[in-house]
Formats: structure tokens, sequence, C-alpha cells
């Protein structure tokens, strides 16, 4: 496999709070091959958008970086001064964040925020700029680009307006979207428009997406892999099908055996029984252990790795080959 | 939208209206309206007089029809105290106040603004507390004791600037103006940073508060996810957001200040339509007293008038239609 | 630290004691702003209140006067006296104890004005609650537009009406008019208030049920809609009575205020004006230090209280 583009190796996020410190991430660690779409899902809580954004570097405070490394191209940026990872923000890594309706200035037009951007990064002057800025919309499938470049966003839908937001991230042609939750806020019949566009795009510009959300239809659409996390790990990561079809972890098992099918007659949902875990509660050894129908006496006190389980990699002990159970 | 200014302009007669009916009440039913009118030392002939011809003697309506008619002209009567023309004397003062204001309105501005936005982007810092904490003394502290400090301060201790009066004056046109003059500006410098104190710490608090409000939101954070240099953010997004909601307040403020300005006036015994309207109270002069009554409405109907316009002007999202699309 | 909530029922005295005695004192005590200003407040209203009997001298009785003991500075200055700790003015009356009676008046009138427009603007904001309609708008057309003037203003307008009606009027007349024009710049805040409270509990089933059964709506307003904006109005009441009297203060530093025969901290102020220049400057500045404290302290302790009544930082 030729170099992957973006390296997290066991991530650690923390939260210094008066009640002591909370671990949001923990180990968390996987790759990014360029032009490929990685999804990351996981319920709410469960660290998908803190692994975002602390990729762009943009943690919120008093949240940060505890350990581990994030390398983009084999360079590390988790550890690089605010201008150098502003440098990088942009231009080389691209992101979406999930409400349309409030990620756009609306005392800017459209024009104005695409245009700024563009000279940021790419230098043009004004005119250039504006040309890049039209055919930029029109790319994202707004018709009459030339004359809505000079609109207010509070004069766009929903829709439209995630297709700005999209235009924005790639206006400087990025290596890398971090696109958190893009369609969650938008009506079912525009996800899939709004899907469809950013899988063409990144395409066209041959850019690699990591794509957070909590929805499987979004990633069973769209990604070319899929990293399953919970309670700040990552749980299961492979190719989507096996993992949505060959789920090797039981938390995943779990997930998609709750996902109703239209084909399959059901009298009740599947539920995993109890809760996802809170930061300062956390369970020892496997977190998931206390919720789990396989739990062996060694989850309680061991936490795995991820290790080999078919097509996917999961950490769970089910899949430990070298001890015996 | 012009459905919007001609609510808003029916809105403004009708309290003018208002107004007037109640300077017009205290014409007629406080004290005598035709000493009111005719000063204290009219004969028994002129007064008679003047009382048909005021029509004293007519129904209500109509005595309240002239009265706005004249007024609308600003005849107002003349004053008990001065024995003059209450248009002539407001006519005098007013430059003064309105210098005084203007004035105190741009220092409000001018420091309140940036420092707002310091307090608000180095929030925690030691500075910032500290200017925090000098606001909250503006907020609380009462104009004229905010005056009678800044003279013990600055006039009685350091004697740098003088406590009283205007000092030299340079007349354009009809107009007296102290700021063309070194003394009048050393004259202007107290008051007019007194009556700023007050506008100018609820601005600075205000500007605060909107900002940290502001940098919260998503769209600043998709701002700095694009790349876009702090100076960008903060002063460009940031800042354009935070005044918005800003400036309508303190164009509010202007009122206040006028108002204000009362008190200041006092302190410093500037001689403006507010020293006079202290006066106006303190002797009972009902003239003076309804005249700056209806000055003064007109003023605040005005500003506010203005400042929903203003609103319009700079906020996108209620001048356009939406237009739709998918 | 979770208490159960005390959601007062009755407007007893009984209720009151049990809501203080909840989360709201349990918030006092780990507030150590609050606490200070309490305090602060407490003293400067005992002094005020019992000036009678703790002022070492009294002001107000001229024959105690003793010219020649006119302008001394405070006691730690120089020429001072141990006997007048914080100085004479030009008449030879002791600073400190003009302090207390000036603040007694000051504190007189603070809390009469507030109390009227509590009065005033709660059952104001009722009556546009419960009955609507047109009642309703008018009142709160009037509120905007008293809203939009600046309340010194109004109060010296009032005032001002008030001379010119009554131009020899005695004291307690002049003290009338001044409560009441004080009260008429603070009432619309308690209106709008209690205003949006009735509306909403208004809506409610059990008001409605009430209503059908005929229940007198006086009755349900004592009973239901009042508890529920006990809280916000004593807010507001505290928070207005530092305003109140900062705009006695202002009144009679003015000219427009008390009476001269009793004069408050604003008077006193006024008069120690004239003698910045001459260098005597604690005849003006302490009773502005004293204005200030109260002021401030009422005000902190108003904040406090919006804080720990407000459910949602809790």
């Amino acid at each position: 496999m030729a170099s992957p583009l973006l390296e997290v190796q066991h991530l650690r996020v923390e939260f210094p709070t008066r009640r002591g410190t909370l671990l949001a991430l923990d180990d968390v660690s996987f790759s990014i091959a360029p032009g490929e779409i990685l999804g990351v899902v996981g319920e709410s809580g469960a660290g998908k958008s803190l692994t975002g954004a602390a990729i762009i570097g943009l943690l919120e405070p008093p949240g940060r970086v505890a350990g581990g490394q994030i390398l983009l191209d084999g360079q590390r940026i988790d550890n690089l001064g605010p201008e150098a990872m502003r440098q990088i923000r942009g231009r080389r890594i691209g992101a979406i964040f999930q409400d349309p309706l409030t990620s756009l200035n609306p005392l800017y037009t459209v024009g104005r925020q695409l245009v700024e951007t563009i000279q940021v990064h790419l230098g043009l002057d004004a005119a250039a700029a504006r040309q890049r800025a039209i055919s930029l919309l029109q790319s994202t499938g707004i018709p009459a680009a030339e004359q809505r470049i000079d609109q207010y966003p509070h004069q766009f839908s929903g829709g439209m307006r995630q297709r700005v937001v999209i235009a924005l991230a790639l206006a400087a042609e990025p290596e890398l979207i971090v696109a958190d939750e893009p369609t969650t806020a938008l009506d079912v019949s525009i996800q899939a428009q709004i899907i469809a566009l950013l899988k063409v795009l990144t395409k066209q510009q041959g850019a690699a997406v990591m794509l957070v959300t909590h929805d499987m239809g979004v990633i069973a659409e769209a990604c070319d892999r899929v990293a399953v996390m919970y309670a700040g790990r990552v749980v299961e990561i492979g190719p989507v099908a096996q993992v949505i079809h060959r789920p090797a972890h039981p938390y995943t098992v779990g997930l998609m055996g709750s996902i109703p099918a239209m084909d399959q007659e059901r009298e009740r949902l599947m539920q995993i029984d109890g809760a996802m875990p809170r930061l300062n509660a956390i369970p020892a050894g496997c977190a998931f252990n206390p919720r789990c129908p396989q739990v062996m006496e060694r989850c309680r006190t061991q936490r795995p790795d991820l290790l080999d389980a078919g097509a996917t990699r999961a950490a769970c002990w089910l899949h430990d080959m070298k001890t015996p159970a | 939208m012009l459905a919007f200014v001609i609510r808003r302009l029916l809105q403004a007669m009708i309290v003018m209206l208002t107004v007037a009916f109640i300077a017009f009440m205290l014409f007629q039913f406080v004290g005598d309206p035709v000493t009111n009118l005719m000063g204290q030392d009219a004969t028994a002939d002129q007064r008679a007089r003047l009382r048909a011809e005021l029509g004293l003697d007519q129904p209500f309506v109509l005595q309240f029809a002239h009265f706005i008619g004249n007024a609308l002209q600003g005849e107002f009567g003349i004053s008990l105290r001065q024995g003059r023309k209450v248009s002539a004397l407001i006519a005098e003062r007013f430059p003064a106040t309105l210098e005084l204001a203007a004035v105190a309105a741009v220092i409000g501005l001018a420091l309140g603004v940036p420092l707002g936005v310091y307090a608000a982007l180095r929030r925690g810092k030691f500075m910032s507390q500290l200017v925090m904490t000098g606001s909250l003394l503006g907020v609380s502290l009462p104009n004229f004791l905010i005056g009678i400090l800044l003279i013990l301060v600055f006039s009685v201790l350091l004697k740098w600037l003088p406590s009283f009066g205007r000092g030299d004056v340079v007349a354009i046109g009809a107009l007296n103006f102290g700021l063309l003059t070194w003394d009048g500006i050393k004259h202007l410098l107290l008051p007019a940073f007194t009556l700023a104190l007050f506008p100018m710490a609820l601005v600075l608090r205000l500007v605060r508060s909107e900002m940290l409000e502001v940098l919260r939101t998503d769209y600043i954070k998709f701002a700095r996810a694009r790349g876009l240099p702090d100076r960008s953010v903060y002063f460009g997004h940031a800042l354009k957001n935070t005044l918005v909601p800003v400036i309508t307040i303190a164009g509010l403020q202007l009122g206040g200040i006028i108002a204000f300005a009362i008190i200041t006036e006092t302190v410093f015994q500037w001689p403006g339509m507010g020293l006079l309207f202290i006066q106006a109270v303190q002797f009972a002069d009902i003239p003076v007293m309804a005249a700056y009554l209806c000055l003064i409405a007109l003023i605040f109907v005005v500003i506010n008038l203005a400042v929903d316009l203003l609103y319009f002007a700079v906020d996108p999202r209620l001048r356009i239609e939406r237009s739709g699309g998918h | 630290m979770a208490s159960t909530p005390s959601a007062p029922l009755a407007p007893t005295a009984s209720a009151l004691a049990r809501f203080l005695d909840g989360d709201v004192w349990h918030s006092f005590k780990q507030s150590p702003t609050a606490m200070v200003a309490a305090v602060i407040a407490l003293v400067c209203v005992v002094a005020a209140v019992f000036a009678p009997w703790l002022a070492p001298h009294n002001p107000q009785d001229l024959a105690s006067l003793q010219l020649m003991d006119a302008r001394l500075p405070p006691a730690w200055v120089a020429d001072g006296q141990a006997r007048y700790p914080l100085g004479t003015d030009d008449q030879g009356r002791d600073i400190l104890s003009a302090l207390m009676y000036g603040a007694r008046i000051s504190l007189l009138v603070g809390l009469a004005s507030v109390a009227l427009s509590m009065v005033l603007g709660v059952g104001l904001g009722l009556l546009a609650g419960f009955v609507g309609g047109r009642i309703d708008s008018f009142i709160m057309r009037v509120c905007d537009v008293m809203l939009s003037f600046p309340a010194i203003l109004v109060a010296l307008l009032i005032d001002g009406v008030g001379r010119a009606m009554f131009p020899n009027a005695h004291e307690a007349l002049a003290f009338t008019v001044l409560i009441l024009a004080i009260s008429l710049t603070g009432w619309v805040q308690y209106a709008r208030t209690v205003r949006g409270s009735t509306l909403v509990e208004r809506q409610k089933e059990y008001v409605q049920a009430a209503r059908v059964i005929g229940v007198s709506p006086l009755r349900i307003m004592r009973r239901h809609v009042l508890p529920n904006v006990l809280g916000p109005v004593l807010v507001l009441a505290t928070i207005q009575i530092a305003s109140a009297i900062i705009t006695e203060a202002t009144l009679s530093f003015l000219g427009v205020g008390v009476p001269p025969t009793s004069p408050s901290l604003g008077t006193l102020i006024r008069v120690g004006q004239d003698f910045l220049f001459s260098g005597e400057w604690w005849i003006t500045i302490f009773p502005g230090l004293v204005l200030v404290m109260i002021a401030l302290s009422v005000n902190l302790l108003g904040d406090w209280l919006r804080d720990a009544l407000n459910p949602r930082l809790r």
C-alpha cells in the first residue's frame, strides 16, 4: 500500500477539569490513504468529532493532545505552532461541519467568503479569485452561480448552504477533508445528493475524506473503510462491506443488528443493553465489557489492542489467536 | 420595508402628540397659562386681551390645535424666570449641549469599542480584568460623582484643567463652538469625559459580551478551519458581527447622553440646555419645561427611528427577501 | 449538592423561609463577593436606620453646632480632632453624623420608591397579563414609551410639575412628590416581568380549571401567579433600590430632590462641591463614598441573587 496520507498514532486527548482529568480519546490509531474515504462512526460522545478537531488543531480549550502523534504525509502536525497549523488548515486539510445554517457568516456574501479563502491560500488577485469562486459554486451544483455568488447565506436553502460550505472547504484544493456530520442537519432527500456530491468532488481533486457520522446509511453509501469508535477508542476498523456484513467486535455486531432492515421480519428491534459509559466512569479493561454478551474474565482487566479478525481488525479478545480463551 | 418605515413614523407621531398633549396640559393647568405666555409683568389689560386672543374660552381641542401650531413654529411663550422668549433661550443654549453631547458620544465609542474588543480577546488576563472592573465602576457610579471626582483630581489637585464654564468660543454663523479654541477644548474635556464614562462602560461591556458570544459560533470555527489569519477572523468576521447589535444600542445611548447632560452641565456649570432645564424645574418655569420636554421627545423619537433604520441598513437578513432554491 | 427544589406553592412567611433556606442560602455562603456586599450593606443600613441613636452628634440640632470647629479635616489628618472622625463642614457639623442622617433619608426615599413602584408595576403587570386585550396593549405601549426615555428625565419632569403645582409645599408633600417621581420611573420592569409570568400561568390548565369553577381572578393571581414571580421581582427590587437611591441622590444634588431641611447624601455632596477648591475635600467626598458603597453593595447583592435564583446556572 502506498504511504498513507494521514496517520493517527496512539492519539490521546484529555480535558483537565476541576474534578480531575478526563480522557476523551484513549490510544486512537488509524490511517487514511490518499483519495480514500474513511468513515468514523459511533454514538454521540464516542469521540468522533473530537478526533476530527484534534486533527485540524481546533480542540476547544481546556482540551489538549496529551499523547500520540498525527502525521500528514509523514510529517508531524500535532506539535506545530499556531501559525504553521493555520497554514495547513484550509490548504492541506479542509473541514466541513454539521450545521450549514450556522457555518456561514450571515453578514458576508457567499462570494466574499469564498474569495477571501481563495486569496488567503492561493494568492490570486480579486478577479481571478472571483472566477474561481464562481466555478467552485458551479461544480457544487448551485444554479446561476454568477448571480448567487453575491447573495447572502440566508438566501440559500439548507442543502444549498451545505454545497456552499463544501465549496469553501475545497476552495484551496486540500489533500484531506474532515467532514463532521455533514448531512445530519439536512433533509433525508438532500442527504443523498450532498453525499454524492462529496464523493464526486473529492474523487476529482484526489482528496481523502474522514467522514464522521452516526448514520450507518451514509457510511454504507460513501465510504471505502470505516472505523467504529466507542468510549474514546477505536473498537473496529476495516473495509466498509466487511464491517457491515461481517462485524467482528460485539459492539459492531450490536450496532448492525439494531438497524432495522426492510427485508427482515422482526418483532422487536435488537438493542444493546446499557449505555456507553461517561468519560469519568470508563470501565477497566475493555470499555465495552459491562454490556458485552460475550464477555470473558480477561475483558474486565486487560484492554485489547486492535487485533486481526479476518477481513477487519477488532479490539476484542475474542479474536486473540495467540492465547487460548 | 416601506411598510415598516411608515409604521414607525406613525408610532413616532403618536408619541410626539402624546408628549405635546402633556406639555399642553402643563401649560393649561399648572399655573396660569396667560402668565406662562406673557410673563409675570403683564398688565391686566394685556392679560385680558391675550386671554381672548388665545381663545381660552374656546373648546379644548381647538386650544390644543392652536398649541400644536405654535409648538411647530417653536413658539412656547416666555420664560417665567428670565422673561425672555423660550425659543430664544433654547436656541442660545442648544449648541453648547450639542457640542458636549457629540464629543462625549465620540469619546464613548472611540474608547468603548476597542477596549471591549481587547477585553474579549485577552479574556482572563490581568489588564482585561482591570478594564472590566473599571467598566463596572463606570456603570455603577452616578454621573455627578464622577464629575466631582474628576474635578478633584484634575482641577484641584493637578490643576491641569478648568472645572466650570465653557471657555472661549468661536462663532460660526449663529452658533458658538468651543472646540475650535484650545481654551474651549480644555473646558470641554472634563465634562465630556464625565458624560462619556457611563455610555463608554456600557458599550465596553456590551462589545465584550457580544464578541465572546460571536467567537463561539460555528462560522468563526469554520473561518478558522479554513485557515484564515487571526486578523481576518477577529477584526473581519467577528468584529462585524459583534458591532451589528452594538451599534443600535450605542445609538440609543445617544439619547441617554443628551438626558444625562442635565447632570453634567450642572456639575460643571456648562451653559447648555440641561442647565436651563434644571433651573426651570427649580423655579417651576413651566414654559421652559414644556419646551424642553417637546424638544427632547423629538430628539429621542428621531434617534430611535434612525437606529431602527440603521439596523436595516447593516443587517442583510432584514433587508433582502428570501429567494429560496435548493 | 443536590437539594430538593423548594418551589414555593403559597406565599406565606414559612414558605419564604423554606425558600431562603435551601439552594439560595447555600449559594450565598459560597460567594465571597455576596457576603462582603451583604456586610457592607448591612452596616450602612444599620448606621442609617439607627442614626439618631448611633451618631456622635446631631447635625440637625443647630444649637449644638460650634462654629469654631468648622472646616476641620478628618481625624487622621494634621488638624483633625478625634471628636469629629471625618471632619466638619463650614458650619461645624460633624460629617460622620451628617452622613448617617443623610443615608437615613436616602434609604428612606429609596426604599419607599421601590416599594411603591413594585406595587404599581406588579399590579399593572397582573392586570395586563390577566385581562389581556386592549388594556394589555395599552399598558405595554406605555411601558415601551417610558422605557425609551431615561429615568432621570421622567423623575425631573414629575418633580418639576409637582413643584409647580404645590409651590409652597411642606416637607411631607415634597417627600411624597419625590417618592412618586422616582417610583414612576421604575415600575415598568416589574410590569413587564409580571405580565410575562402571568401570561404563562394563564395558559396552564389548572388556572383555566380554576376559572371554570368560578374562582375569582384575584385569588388565582394571588395564589398561583405571584409565588412564581416572587424570585425575579425580588431580584429586580434589589437592583432597583440601588438605582432609586442614586436617582434620589442625583435629584437632590441637582437641587430638586429632598427639601433642604432634610439633607440626603445627594444634598451633602452638592453642598460640599463648593468647598473642593478651598481644599476641604472631605465635605463632598465622604458622602460620595458612602453613596457608592451602598449602591455597589446593593447592586452586587442583586447580581448574586439573580444568579442564585436562576435555575439554569446551578
